[in-house]
């Protein structure tokens, strides 16, 4: 146990230290993902053609190849460019934060997913609500602002709360580019003691209390955004 | 009400035209191949209550959605309280900006409500003054909780729609219609959608707003409703209208063979 402890010789320190970093990824890729993801699917909904070819062959591509070699393709193709810009603009190489990479990497990867859930969302919206905001003269942003995303929440919630699940899963991923989120913290440590079994015990339970503690943030905001909404369960409806 | 028949079509030259509400000239619009409105013309003057009746299918909902442009038309020009639309060739508007400013003039009571479901009555009446028309919060909120004490509703103002009856929400639309304190009101079918018990709580509230004057057009299959509300009726049959005149003239003595067919079938 003391191996867990959170000062040294205690490695508990550095498994949350690798905690804190995949959650600073995973919300910042959930985050670029539904910013993506919004534009997708208003994209794809109302864009013109060549718009929405790009928009599918981005979705499709991302949704094809499996997360681990896109995280590759993604990391190294993007550190590449960004050096080759640098230098070309005559600065050298520059050093690219690990956290901002994997923002990068994982959102690109969300925002296929995100675009997919908010367009379904933004479809299930009853035509009319969006009519009678455009019939009382508001422009088109505030249509979005103030009903479509609105009433397209209890829609998307679900959805988005899988996408949260699997963006701090893939955290995991960015192992494979070195960078030290928690399942690479938990395997140095695992290493330098030998204490294999305790290490990614301790791993799995700080993933499931994060899936724990989303659970109940999720249902929250399902709650809210199901405002309004006659519940379906008997004896509650009306 | 004691012009002739062709200057209530807009057609009189040289009319005094401060007092129209509502100008529509020639108003065409296709759907594809399909063409719906085939040349309409119409003036409504403040306090008009124009009912527009026909079949279903003739053109009715496309009439009123052309004149708020959610639907474009295909040519045609249509004038709001002597503010001419400025349309582009094909029809489209051509200024956004003041599509929008005139639709805050137009509030249009629809079918199938309409209400935002995720906001309370309080919320839905409140939301076009606050955010489109820049009231205060404070002043919207009392003038919106007067509105609802005066469709019957000011009781609901914290409840969401889908938790009342159509009837219910129907008169909330109606309150969310008035906040903007419209130069005319559109109404398509507001009864048509509501259990024939409820038909009677919203016709009442229309009836209201007709006496105290209030311009509006309204689409309806309430016959008996139209005959004692309107100043005047407009038939449309395919597109066209085919009779129009006073309530009394079109229902007690329709001239065209089709509006007399089209009484019988509604039961008049
Ligand atoms: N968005 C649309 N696209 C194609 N056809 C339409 C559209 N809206 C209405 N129509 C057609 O236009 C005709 C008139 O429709 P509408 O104005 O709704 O009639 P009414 O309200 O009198 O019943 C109908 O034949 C209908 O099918
Ligand atoms: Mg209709």
């Amino acid at each position: 146990m003391e191996l867990l402890s959170l000062s040294p010789p205690g490695w508990g320190g550095n498994l949350l230290r690798g905690l804190v970093n995949s959650l600073q990824i995973a919300l910042g890729a959930f985050g670029l993902g539904l910013v993506i993801g919004l534009f997708g699917a208003y994209g794809k909904l109302y864009g013109g053609v060549v718009i929405r070819d790009l928009l599918g062959i981005y979705t499709t591509v991302i949704r094809a190849v499996p997360e681990l070699v896109l995280i590759l393709i993604l990391y190294y193709v993007g550190t590449d460019l960004i050096n080759q810009a640098s230098e070309a603009m005559g600065y050298g190489r520059v050093e690219i934060s690990g956290v901002v990479a994997g923002i990068w990497v994982l959102g690109v990867v969300q925002g296929a997913y995100s675009t997919e859930v908010l367009r379904g969302a933004i479809q299930a919206v009853p035509k009319g609500q969006i009519e009678a905001a455009r019939a009382y003269g508001m422009p088109a942003f505030l249509v979005m602002r103030r009903v479509t995303i609105p009433a397209m929440m209890s829609f998307a919630v679900p959805g988005l709360a899988n996408l949260w699940l699997i963006a701090t899963k893939d955290t995991a991923l960015l192992a494979i580019v070195g960078f030290s989120e928690l399942t690479l913290e938990t395997k140095q440590a695992a290493a330098s003691t030998r204490a294999y079994f305790t290490f990614f015990l301790a791993a799995g339970a700080l993933y499931l209390i994060v899936t724990l503690l989303s659970g109940v943030v999720f249902a929250r905001i399902e709650k809210w955004a199901r405002r309004g909404q006659p519940s379906l369960r008997a004896g509650q409806s009306r | 009400m004691e012009m002739g028949l062709d200057d209530r079509l807009g057609n009189g030259a040289g009319q005094n035209t401060a007092d129209e509400a509502i100008k529509v000239t020639d108003l065409h619009k296709s759907f594809g191949t399909l063409e719906v409105l085939k040349g309409v013309s119409l003036t409504a003057r403040k306090g008009d209550v124009v009912a527009i009746i026909g079949g279903s299918g003739s053109g009715k909902s496309t009439l009123l959605r052309c004149i708020n442009f959610l639907e474009t038309p295909s040519s045609g020009t249509i004038t709001v309280s002597g503010e001419a639309v400025e349309m582009r060739a094909d029809g489209s508007p051509a200024n956004r900006r003041q599509i929008e400013r005139i639709r805050t003039r137009l509030a249009m009571v629809f079918q199938a409500f309409n209400l935002w479901t995720h906001r309370t009555l309080l919320e839905n009446v409140i939301e076009v003054p606050v955010y489109v028309l820049k009231t205060p919060r404070a002043e919207a909120i009392k003038k919106a909780k007067v509105l609802l004490d005066r469709v019957g509703l000011g009781d609901k103002a914290e409840t969401f729609p889908s938790f009342l009856s159509g009837g219910q929400q129907q008169r909330a639309a109606i309150a969310r219609a008035l906040a903007v304190d419209p130069s005319v009101m559109l109404f398509d079918e507001p009864t048509s959608a509501l259990d024939p018990e409820l038909v009677g709580e919203v016709l009442t509230v229309i009836r209201d707003l007709a006496a105290e004057g209030r311009t509006m057009l309204l689409v309806t299959h309430e016959m008996k409703f139209a005959r004692e509300v309107a100043t005047h009726i407009i038939y449309l049959y395919e597109g066209r209208i085919e009779e129009h005149g006073p309530p009394d003239e079109v229902f007690g003595n329709p001239k065209s063979p089709r509006l007399q067919q089209f009484l019988k079938t509604v039961g008049w």
